[in-house]
């Protein structure tokens, strides 16, 4: 057998690739970071609402250290119609204080990180596309770049929503359309000032916007919008059923979603910087699968780790989540000598064991409920329409809110017994 | 807001192109055949994909994000689809 180059190669510099490559590094072994961008992060894109609590246990000063944008203590959320909209709006102090969420914008966040890495003793290679997993006698042994082989005990891949590392190698089903998204998002420029005049914030104070309904033309899915230190992130997730089914131009719904009345106001005056997409993994924990093999683990996105919870969409705290449990397997395989899936079989016990196992289990039934059509477009129409009938004061005689929100009900079209049919699925699935 | 064009919004973005050789490939055939070709032009967000005169699908690889958005949805065998090279393709400066 060949001697191998090094003890792991990891194959994506995201938040998965890159933390666990640090934990292998800080571990004494010899890491390969192989990613394709230019830099690390370069590639990525998320809306972005990051959960950081592994990364301070990681590193206790990450709030201070790395680049984060702003600290979210402030929630909203908004049924949006076409020409009405009703929203909740939720602050809490102990987010603040607790750091609990914060926005961050993924190149510069993951460049950090791959630093992070670098010092801890990682090689870090970039420009660099893995073009398969190199596999001997039914194991995978390393990978292929080019002309080049590279070899080691262990792989992880995590490369990404795609992971098509491990779709070529045949290891990984590729998923239904039901299960992806593509999410299109924009950079807009605003100025700290102007943000935090409009969304009346403090210096390092953020609000993030979750926006169900018109902001997809009532497709599944829905629309964000985050701030930043100078800048609004804001975009919508599609699901790719839908959105084929519905013959519409992606370009199209989420141009819509940005000219509607309610977006356009909040950011008007602002500069397009930049524009992208990227998928979304929405199959929740029905779509992981096998994540552990001879010589090859499998973590964050190319996992399909994300969550969508309507409310919140959740993927980079899942990937570093996986990427800690991945290494902490990677690292007593090793000092077994057995990186067989059966030596590496602890990392899937370790990540049901954590809050991702935990969450995906929680939220096992959030996809299903979320294929609900209802929620994009009848509920928001009906909360409008009861409380149009409380606020529309236009002589006419007024009657009680019951009455209005059961002639609101009838209008809909919805029921009663599916209102409430609905109601109590969602809160058993979310 | 007034939204720039698509060709605007991308030519703001950095790109690395390869010159040399497109990460896209289709089957002409194929693709109108499945209806693939409909597919892919309305839903890439980044308008690579359009019908030529002779409705052929002309892909603009250049602009391409690097979704994956047209291979998940194309029919098996239409698109061959792959990252591009190490190095090249978009560069996002913020994400
Ligand atoms: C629009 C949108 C909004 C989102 N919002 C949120 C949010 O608010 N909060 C949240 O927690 N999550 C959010 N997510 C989900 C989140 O982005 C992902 O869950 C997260 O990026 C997963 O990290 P990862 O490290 O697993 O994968 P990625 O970040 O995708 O990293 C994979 C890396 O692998 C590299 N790579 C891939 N293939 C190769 C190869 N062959 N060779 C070399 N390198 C390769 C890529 O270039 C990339 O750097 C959002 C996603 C989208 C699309
Ligand atoms: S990968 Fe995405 S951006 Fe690129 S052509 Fe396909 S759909 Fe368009």
């Amino acid at each position: 057998m060949t001697e191998p180059d090094f003890d792991v190669i990891v194959v994506g510099a995201g938040i998965a690739g890159s933390v666990a490559a640090y934990q292998l590094a800080q571990a004494g072994l010899s890491v390969v970071l192989i990613e394709r961008g230019e830099s690390a992060g370069s590639k990525n894109l998320s809306g972005a609402v990051l959960y950081p609590r592994v990364l301070t246990d990681i590193f206790p000063t990450f709030l201070n250290d790395a680049p984060i944008e702003r600290k979210i203590d402030r929630n909203k959320i908004i049924f949006l119609n076409e020409n009405s909209w009703v929203g909740l709006d939720y602050g809490d102090h102990r987010l603040y204080d607790a750091g609990t969420a914060v926005t961050v914008l993924r190149a510069h966040l993951d460049s950090w990180l791959a630093d992070q890495a670098e010092s801890a003793g990682a090689m870090v290679m970039t420009g660099v596309r893995v073009d398969s997993l190199l596999r001997e006698n039914g194991r995978i042994v390393g990978v292929v770049a080019g002309d080049e082989q590279l070899r080691s005990h262990v792989v992880i891949a995590a490369d990404g929503a795609n992971s098509f590392l491990a779709r070529d190698a045949g290891l990984r089903p590729q998923p239904t359309t039901t299960q992806q998204a593509v999410g299109i998002k924009a950079l807009i420029k605003l100025g700290s000032s102007v943000i935090e005049e409009r969304f009346d914030l403090s210096t390092d104070q953020g609000v993030a916007y979750a926006i169900v309904g018109d902001c997809t033309q009532g497709l599944a899915g829905g629309g964000f919008l985050y701030t930043n230190t100078e800048t609004i992130s804001v975009g919508i997730v599609l699901r790719l059923d839908e959105l084929v089914a519905s013959q519409r131009r992606s370009v199209d719904v989420f141009d819509h979603y940005l000219t509607h009345p309610y977006i356009d106001a909040l950011l008007r005056g602002g500069e397009l910087l930049e524009y992208g997409c990227h998928l979304v993994n929405e199959g929740g924990q029905a779509m992981m699968g096998p994540l552990v093999f001879d010589g090859l683990v499998i973590a964050g996105d190319a996992a399909g780790l994300t969550l969508n919870t309507g409310l919140t969409i959740r993927g980079m705290d899942l990937a570093l989540g996986s990427a800690v449990a991945s290494a902490q397997a990677v690292i007593e395989a090793l000092a077994k000598g057995d990186t067989s899936a059966h030596g590496l079989a602890n990392y899937t016990t370790y990540l049901s064991q954590s809050f991702v196992g935990q969450d995906m289990k929680l939220y096992s039934k959030a996809p299903h409920f979320l294929e609900n059509q209802r929620l994009y477009g009848d509920y928001g129409q009906l909360l409008a329409d009861v409380l149009h009938g409380v606020f529309n004061l236009d002589t006419t005689p007024h009657r009680h809110l019951l009455a209005t929100a059961h002639q609101a009900l009838k209008n809909s079209g919805i029921g009663l017994t599916q209102l409430v049919k609905d109601g109590f699925a969602g809160m058993r699935a979310l | 807001m007034k939204l720039p064009s698509i060709a605007e919004r991308l030519a703001g973005n950095r790109f690395h192109l390869d010159e040399e050789c497109s990460h896209i490939t289709i089957d002409q055939d194929l693709a109108r055949s499945t209806g693939t070709a409909e597919r892919i032009i309305a839903a890439c967000p980044a308008g690579v994909y359009s019908l030529s005169e002779d409705d052929s699908v002309l892909i603009e690889y250049a602009g391409c994000l690097e979704c994956g958005t047209c291979l998940a949805i194309a029919s098996p065998g239409v698109l061959t689809w792959r990252y591009p090279r190490g190095g090249f393709g978009v560069q996002f400066r913020d994400g």
